[in-house]
């Protein structure tokens, strides 16, 4: 019988010739990931082992990002204690300042296709642009696969998602990504692997589909594979088996946003155009890539945003903020007002930057709203950048197809 | 040694509560064990963290735990004294984090569908059983693989992987 693509990804490291959907094997890992937000419960619980020792540090990374650099005394400490732990086990410390967890792996070429990849962050799904099986994990197992190298998974049900067409202007990858999660809600597709296919995901670079595999995570998927040119790279079998084939096209998308409580709330801006903002935010491994500033750039040039609101933007690798200086990106931006972070997780979950007051209202390119996220009481509307530089600019939520 | 038999009472919450509304990012960098514990729940019910008794069982509808991987939200529950979470579906992350810690995570709609909060429930996981006291009905749920028994047993993955390994 034929396999799809994360089906051939677990058979080939469980060392079988064959997985089917429900099945739950014993994967041998690629490469492990931990960062600082499960990081410190992660090390305390590989210290309950007696005598224990990582399986293969060259396989294991700790990036420093949620909280850095040390955003508060207790932050330092857990640094502190994250660096002693990779010292003393001969681990690669990624440091503050170069960037969220997945968007650095991927700069660094870290993974392959076909491999098993796992990481601390849940959005750790984004991945599977490289057309590897990329998943997220909490601390404790974490903890174990350091140990072992190897992970328990079910082989999921997989779902083809085809995406054709061309987008119209001011329209990104980052509105075809609230449109599928619109379309299937938060739970429908929970420890599914999605494959994407298509003449649009065809012509995207690695990180504009980041934009969309990541939000993936918000459906509850368990991966969701791209394809990639790679010739040894695992292909579906002509007559895998998959349980739908959803087909979009994405000529006709207009600019969404997910009003606030979950991040599957998308309308078209159209219904929110005119909602009042005191914050518009560029941030997260789903919104602050070198592309999302440009677009920002590229609207805000020469202009500045409304008196009375803060623009903060968050850069999501040093490598963005290295390339922004260096093509004019980041002086636009900042005479037009903007706040530059150095690049972390920051905003997105409010990480001691650009939290919201009670009854504060922001427009976003991070990768939740739930209640809360950025403050108590604050409320969060996702979008694109274009939307939400767009939206800076007139102090309320604007249709970036008339900025 | 865990006896798989939990009888409490129950807190009972609707779907898509986030692991940011078990435990608001705020607090993340805390991971004491009472720490934890003081800020359980803070991102929905406020009132929970200095009602809750030892020995309570929560309760909600979809995907309970959707969102963010951080292991701080199950373990604040854990902390907190809850026993058990019972929910119609659970979001992945928070299901393995679950068992990975020790709590057993059930599924069970029939319950949910009547159950109220604050009724006396008791759930028996190994024989895939949860009975309503306070309905006087009880539900049969799909038990989980018997290697989460083992983690459950042994108190989470940690403790299951050092008896197995022979340290």
């Amino acid at each position: 019988m034929g396999q799809t693509v994360t089906e051939k990804i677990i058979a080939s490291h469980a060392g079988v010739e064959q997985v089917l959907p429900g099945e739950i094997h014993q994967v041998s890992v690629d490469l492990l990931y931990i960062h600082d937000n499960n990081g410190p419960i992660a090390i305390q619980q590989f210290a309950l082992i007696p005598g224990a020792a990582v399986w293969d540090p060259s396989r294991v990374r700790f990036i420093l990002d949620h909280h850095a650099p040390a955003t508060t005394f207790r932050a330092a400490e857990h640094h502190r204690d994250l660096r002693a732990f990779a010292a003393k086990h001969g681990i690669e410390l990624i440091d503050v300042g170069r960037g969220v967890s997945h968007a650095v792996v991927l700069e660094e070429g870290l993974v392959r296709p076909g491999q098993v990849v796992l990481g601390t962050d849940s959005h750790t799904v984004g991945l599977g642009v490289r057309g590897c099986l990329a998943t997220g994990i909490g601390s404790t197992e974490a903890a174990a696969v350091m140990y072992t190298g190897r992970i328990w998974m079910m082989v999921p049900e997989t779902i083809r998602v085809v995406l054709n067409g061309s987008l119209p202007p001011a329209v990104s990858p980052r509105d075809v990504a609230l449109l599928l999660l619109r379309h299937f809600g938060p739970s429908f597709l929970n420890y599914m692997a999605i494959e994407f296919y298509g003449d649009f995901v065809d012509g995207l670079g690695d990180e504009e589909r980041m934009a969309i595999t990541t939000m993936c995570l918000e459906m509850g998927v368990k991966n969701a594979v791209m394809p990639v040119g790679e010739p040894d790279a695992p292909r579906a079998d002509p007559d895998a088996r998959y349980v739908s084939t959803v087909t979009f096209d994405v000529g006709t998308l207009e600019p969404m946003v997910a009003t606030p409580g979950l991040p599957t709330n998308g309308v078209p801006v159209g219904s929110a155009v005119g909602t009042p903002i005191q914050q518009a935010t560029l941030g997260s491994c789903a919104g602050a890539y070198y592309h999302d500033l440009a677009t920002a750039a590229e609207i805000l040039k020469g202009k500045h945003i409304a008196k009375g609101l803060r623009f903060v933007i968050v850069p999501n690798s040093s490598r963005v903020v290295a390339k922004a200086a260096e093509t004019g990106v980041l002086s636009a931006l900042v005479e037009a007002g903007a706040v530059i972070g150095s690049p972390a997780c920051g905003t997105c979950a409010g990480y001691e930057i650009g939290c919201l007051a009670p009854g504060e209202v922001c427009i976003s390119t991070t990768t939740r709203n739930m209640d809360g996220r950025m403050g108590p009481g604050g409320e969060i509307y996702l979008a694109a950048a274009a939307t939400v530089a767009a939206s800076a600019l007139a102090g309320a939520i604007a249709d970036p197809r008339k900025a | 040694m865990e006896s798989m038999q939990y009888r409490g009472r129950v807190w009972k919450y609707q779907d898509n509560v986030s692991t940011d509304h078990i435990l608001p990012s705020r607090f993340m960098t805390q991971v004491e064990p009472a720490e934890l514990a003081a800020h359980c729940m803070a991102g929905i019910d406020p009132e929970f963290a200095a009602e809750v008794r030892p020995g309570d069982i929560l309760a909600a509808g979809y995907n309970l735990g959707y969102g963010s991987s951080r292991e701080q939200a199950p373990r604040a529950l854990l902390h907190s004294g809850i026993k058990v979470v019972v929910a119609r579906t659970f979001a992945r992350i928070f299901y393995r984090n679950c068992y990975n810690i020790g709590l057993p995570a059930v599924v069970c709609p029939e319950f949910l569908d009547r159950v109220s909060g604050m009724d006396e429930v008791e759930v028996d996981l190994a024989a895939g059983v949860i009975r309503n006291l306070s309905l006087g009905e009880s539900h049969s749920f799909v038990k989980p693989p018997a290697f989460l028994l083992d983690y459950v047993r042994a108190g989470g993955l940690i403790p299951h992987l050092i008896s197995v390994s022979g340290n």
